[in-house]
């Protein structure tokens, strides 16, 4: 595959440019903080602000900053929603016959500068050696020069600002779980865990036997994460403490097993009312009657799914 | 003792079992095990600091924001109303099985329309619900209460196998970085590769049992015809 990748950047360019995506980012999340900050109708400005701003700094300014300053702000970042002190603002949500009317002038179309970003980071991923960050950057300004070209008069830079700082705000801090998670995961490593989750697992399952290892790595990512809730929490906790020492210390395909680790979670997500968000709070928003409803219809897909690949898993290892 | 060590893995799962907030249980799981792992407050913070820049790319999502919201104003919604109102003459479980395929096809660019609130319930269900109805059937409430199971499992079951391909979701890269703190070095587009199979067997699976199980529900229901 490397000798289709014929867009090749020197390494210095190719950290430069990544270094502008962390800034782009950073300056955002700063905007969020700031735009919050003067916000009269936040309930909470001081902490909303605190956490987008904090954020903002490390994530666009920490390839320069000392790793203990970056660690300081990582924790006074954390403290606002611990506290409950980030808050939604004023929020403009376009209205039904506002997107209407929109869609009657772009139409279907609209669909080219939604998978933009999807296909820009699959040409370079084949085609060049930048990084994927990269890549999908590039996406999502050639697909903001598209809704500029599409629709001129409700397309103005400023929008596509103040639109990313409505996401953001509606998802609040609980965006920042996947890349919390992925520190916990190297902290856990730095500080030997794994070692000892490894040392436990071995009284239980025999060592050496990757078929064996394979089966418990899958099953035992499915059941922490319905146990948790979270396939995205347990991925980091299991991987360290059974899939490197039983499975991928034997040889066996990183890429494969790794990966697929993370999909048996989902399956594992499927079949718990922990996943609040994806099966208890539809069957709110549907006004279903049985609080297992969206589950029950998920359980079959989820066995067959965790089956199929721990097969695939014990073929392709 | 070794075992001191997991005080921070107990906290996360009892902690994420017991629904407390997320990002307080994470933070107590990072100065717990800094502390018993014996990094020191020093050490911790370094490890923090490292760590958290190391996994910036998590954070890629925000980038793409620039554009979801301005999308939603240019009626992107809208568009896949349209686009999923193509599917005519057909079940109800044929309705909740085209908008899996539509939702996985998209969910691969990294492209939703809104999710349950903002789809399923506005667009979905009333369309399953008149092809019920076309079939000469009055919708009766059980097979509401199980079109809209069949609608959100159908939504969660596309969207999980299907974002996993989207290279430069938060999925793929928390995977690489995990597996680099282990030594390994993966390319996010060779884990997307990885999950080609598993998503297409997924959506057959999903479609197939959807389908099935309406037409099982529809003979329930109904009686023969």
């Amino acid at each position: 595959m490397a000798n289709l990748k014929f867009i090749q950047v020197n390494e210095v360019l190719g950290a430069n440019l990544l270094n502008m995506v962390w800034v782009i980012i950073g300056l955002i999340a700063i905007y969020a903080g700031v735009k919050n900050l003067l916000d009269n109708e936040n309930p909470s400005r001081y902490g909303t602000a605190l956490f987008w701003c904090s954020f903002g700094v490390v994530c666009g300014f920490g390839t320069w900053l000392p790793a203990k300053l970056s660690g300081v702000l990582v924790i006074i970042m954390c403290l606002p929603p611990i506290f409950k002190k980030v808050k939604v603002g004023k929020v403009d949500t376009p209205s039904k016959e506002h997107t209407i009317e929109q869609y009657q002038k772009v139409g279907m179309k609209i669909f080219f500068p939604a998978v933009c970003v999807g296909i820009f980071s699959l040409l370079f991923a084949f085609f060049s050696n930048l990084s994927s960050m990269v890549a999908v950057t590039l996406g999502v300004i050639v697909a903001m020069i598209i809704l500029m070209a599409y629709n001129p008069g409700e397309n103005k830079p400023a929008v596509f600002l103040k639109e990313s700082e409505r996401f953001l705000s509606i998802m609040g801090p609980l965006c920042m779980l996947p890349q919390l998670l992925g520190c916990l995961g190297g902290v856990f490593t730095a500080a030997g865990v794994g070692d000892v989750v490894a040392s436990i697992v071995e009284k239980i399952v025999p060592k050496g036997n990757v078929n064996v290892g394979i089966i418990v790595f899958a099953i035992g990512m499915a059941i922490f994460t319905m146990i948790m809730g979270n396939a995205f929490a347990a991925i980091t906790v299991i991987t360290v403490g059974i899939g490197g020492p039983f499975v991928l210390a034997y040889g066996a395909d990183p890429v494969t097993i790794g990966m697929l680790a993370l999909t048996c979670g989902y399956c594992g997500t499927l079949c718990t009312p922990m996943a609040a968000n994806f099966n208890i709070v539809p069957v709110a928003i549907l006004n279903m009657k049985d609080r297992w409803g969206v589950i029950k219809k998920q359980v079959l897909v989820a066995v067959i799914m965790l089956v199929f690949q721990i097969c695939y898993m014990i073929i392709f290892k | 003792m070794e075992l001191i060590k997991l005080l921070g893995v107990v906290i996360v799962i009892v902690g994420f079992a017991l629904k407390l907030d997320s990002i307080l249980i994470i933070f107590l799981a990072l100065i717990t095990t800094g502390i018993v792992g014996g990094l020191g407050v020093g050490g911790l913070l370094e490890t923090i600091g490292v760590n958290f820049v190391a996994n910036r790319s998590m954070a890629i999502f925000i980038m793409i924001l620039l554009i979801t919201g301005v999308l939603e104003r240019n009626g992107l919604r809208e568009a896949a109303t349209d686009l999923i109102k193509k599917v005519k003459g057909a079940t109800a479980g044929k309705v909740v099985a085209a908008y899996g395929i539509m939702r996985g096809a998209f969910g691969a660019f990294n492209v939703g329309f809104g999710g349950v609130a903002g789809f399923v319930r506005p667009v979905v269900l009333p369309m399953a619900e008149a092809a019920v109805k076309n079939q000469g059937h009055e919708a009766k409430e059980e097979h509401v209460e199980d079109i809209k199971g069949m609608a959100s499992a159908m939504e969660n079951i596309t969207w999980f196998f299907w974002q996993v391909l989207f290279v430069g979701g938060s999925g793929g890269i928390l995977v690489q970085s995990t597996l680099a703190s282990l030594g390994y070095e993966v390319e996010l587009i060779e884990l997307a590769a990885a999950e080609i199979p598993v998503a297409i067997f997924a959506l057959i699976v999903g479609c197939s049992v959807t389908i099935m199980t309406d037409k099982k529900l529809t003979k329930k229901y109904y009686g023969d015809k």
